[in-house]
């Protein structure tokens, strides 16, 4: 199965991930070859079956609506690469 | 030989009679560790201070005989867990700066039995490798043969634990990440029904797939871990209230009369004949004990890697797409706009494994393609959970290798992704149906260990521990050194 160099820089794009242009066909051809494999599946017949999404099938638990944590705004910004005035900075998006 | 004993269970009763301090016995491993781990890696981080202050805390209550059952004990803990104010790298660039701000609730809950951090171990990148190999960090080394992997992703607690750089450890296991390094290592490992360890603070990989469990040398350690492991939380949806139990409760009940399934489709050609011949060997002891060993035809297990690709590639590619270089963990130099800044910051925080599963995960779950691979693979979760309750209903459990074969060497696999995916072809079916597994050594092959899977129905775990521990009743795989402990101590 041979994946486009087209088709890799869109599901890279899509991903966010940064392929230069001679990455592309190698990373094209070792997904293709992965992508072959996962095809194993169309051996058996899943008409009518329905998907699992999760083991156990269970509802998520639901709580009621009250604050139980106190705001730790700071401790958490304290990891980000940049902040300012609790914000944070990424370059400028409108001009 | 070592002046102190080496399994929990031995540790703790010493601790409690008093026969020497948490801080002493912490010590012991700190000193084994900053000997040995250098040739290792099994740890990304030792907490030297903050373990000591734990002992210290922990012999206070000892002394005062209001000490839980395994306070004092010092653990290995996998680098995927969140623990406030100490790194936690996940085994990656794009963590490498990351400091918790906050606890995991396994983290917490070992806390709160005064059980005492000895470090941070190695792991592959995210949990996403089977021989350690894919670690921002570098691979890590099994003890039993040097140039070998130690299996993964939990292969630095695997390692910690063989090496006897610490009593026992956590892992995590998505795929096999526990009992796949277990096996490859000699330990013995335990992944409990999913939902039944919280996963809050455990950093996501696949979550309707991801469990922690611990890891030690014996079926008795992992029980008196896994008493203070699991337990309903809140903060994790997915996490089932139900009532916690003694897992040493059936520890020594005799295993006559239990009904075990060999499936076939375990013993296929895939599977190493050096490494059969040991479980073979163990399939006819515990027939010997009185258990019934029956024949079982799972035949979708074959279809496992390849849905398990699809599910958990398209749960990390969701899961991973917090990494944009602006709350945490690494950003891109100079970025020339938000745009650049994600895509840089994620092409040099991720390693190639880790981006070759979001690719996947990115391509099944694109527009024309979801149907074919997601929906497909959930599909064949379906028959595959549905096959294993029918088989539970005839068996108490299920018995089969745990890897295909014995530790391979550094470098062997690491090329070509296929190959090493296959390494967890008889561990990933359990995480797809969420069911309990525990892998214990049975024997070698060439000098590596060989661990045996006994799979079991959901809330099991003591059935699966049961026979365990009865089987390291007549056996002694699990107490044995590999061939570097000689000169350690």
């Amino acid at each position: 199965m041979v994946i486009s160099d087209k088709k890799v820089r869109d599901i890279a794009q899509l991903a966010r991930l940064k392929l230069s242009e001679q990455d592309l066909a190698v990373v094209g051809f070792g997904l293709g070859q992965i992508l072959e494999f996962i095809q194993q599946m169309d051996a058996v017949d899943t008409t009518n079956i329905e998907p699992l999404a999760h083991p156990l099938e269970l509802d998520a638990h639901r709580r009621s609506d009250e604050v139980l944590e106190i705001n730790l705004r700071d401790t958490y910004q304290r990891v980000a690469p940049q902040v300012q005035n609790a914000l944070y900075l990424v370059p400028k998006v409108v001009e | 030989m070592s002046a102190y004993p080496e399994t929990v269970a031995k540790i703790a009763t010493a601790l409690a009679k008093g026969e020497f301090s948490s801080v002493e016995i912490t010590r012991h491993f700190l000193q084994k560790i900053a000997a040995h781990d250098g040739r290792l890696n099994s740890y990304i981080t030792v907490c030297e201070e903050h373990a000591l202050n734990q002992a210290a805390a922990a012999d206070k209550l000892l002394k005062k005989k209001v000490a839980g059952p395994l306070a004092g004990v010092p653990y290995a803990h996998k680098d995927i867990f969140c623990t406030k104010g100490i790194k936690t790298s996940c085994g990656s660039r794009m963590l490498d700066n990351f400091i918790a701000p906050y606890s995991a609730t396994v983290s917490e809950r070992l806390d709160a039995a005064s059980m005492v951090l000895l470090g941070k171990t190695n792991m592959d990148e995210f949990a996403m490798g089977s021989s350690n190999e894919t670690s921002y960090y570098g691979p890590v080394t099994n003890p039993w043969r040097e140039d070998t992997v130690p299996g993964g992703s939990s292969g630095g607690s695997a390692t910690a634990v063989a090496a006897r750089l610490a009593p026992c450890a956590t892992g995590t296991d998505t795929g096999g990440s526990i009992r796949q390094p277990s096996a490859l290592c000699g330990i013995s490992g335990l992944k409990p029904t999913y939902g039944r360890v919280s996963r809050f603070g455990l950093i996501a990989f696949a979550s309707s797939l991801d469990q922690a469990g611990p890891m030690a040398t014996t079926a008795e350690d992992l029980a008196l871990m896994l008493n203070i492991m699991v337990g309903f939380d809140k903060k994790d949806s997915t996490s089932i209230d139900r009532p916690t139990e003694d897992y040493t409760r059936a520890l020594n009940k005799p295993v006559n009369g239990l009904r075990v399934g060999i499936p076939q489709q375990y013993f296929s050609s895939d599977l190493d004949a050096d490494v059969a011949a040991p479980i073979r060997i163990a399939i006819s002891e515990l027939e010997a004990m009185g258990a019934t060993c029956i024949d079982l035809d799972l035949k979708h297990m074959d279809l496992s890697i390849p849905a398990y690709y699809v599910i958990s590639s398209a749960e990390c590619s969701s899961n991973l797409s917090r990494y944009d270089g602006v709350r945490f963990g690494h950003r891109c130099n100079e970025p020339r706009n938000l745009e650049d800044l994600y895509c840089r910051s994620r092409s040099e925080g991720f390693g190639v494994e880790t981006q070759r599963r979001i690719l996947i995960g990115t391509y099944a779950l694109s527009s024309g393609y979801y149907d074919a691979y997601y929906r497909k693979a959930q599909k064949v979760r379906r028959l595959i959970k549905d096959e294993f309750q029918s088989a539970f209903a005839n068996i108490d459990a299920i018995l089969g290798p745990t890897s295909p074969s014995a530790a391979f060497e550094i470098g062997q696999k690491v090329d070509d992704p296929i190959t090493m995916y296959l390494s967890d072809v008889y561990t990933t079916a359990v995480n797809l149906a969420g069911l309990p597994a525990i892998s214990i050594p049975v024997g070698f092959a060439e000098g590596l260990p060989v661990g045996m899977q006994l799979i079991g129905n959901y809330f099991d775990e003591a059935k699966l521990l049961q026979i365990a521990h009865q089987y390291q009743g007549i056996t002694d795989w699990h107490q044995l050194l590999p061939p570097m402990q000689s000169t350690i101590d």
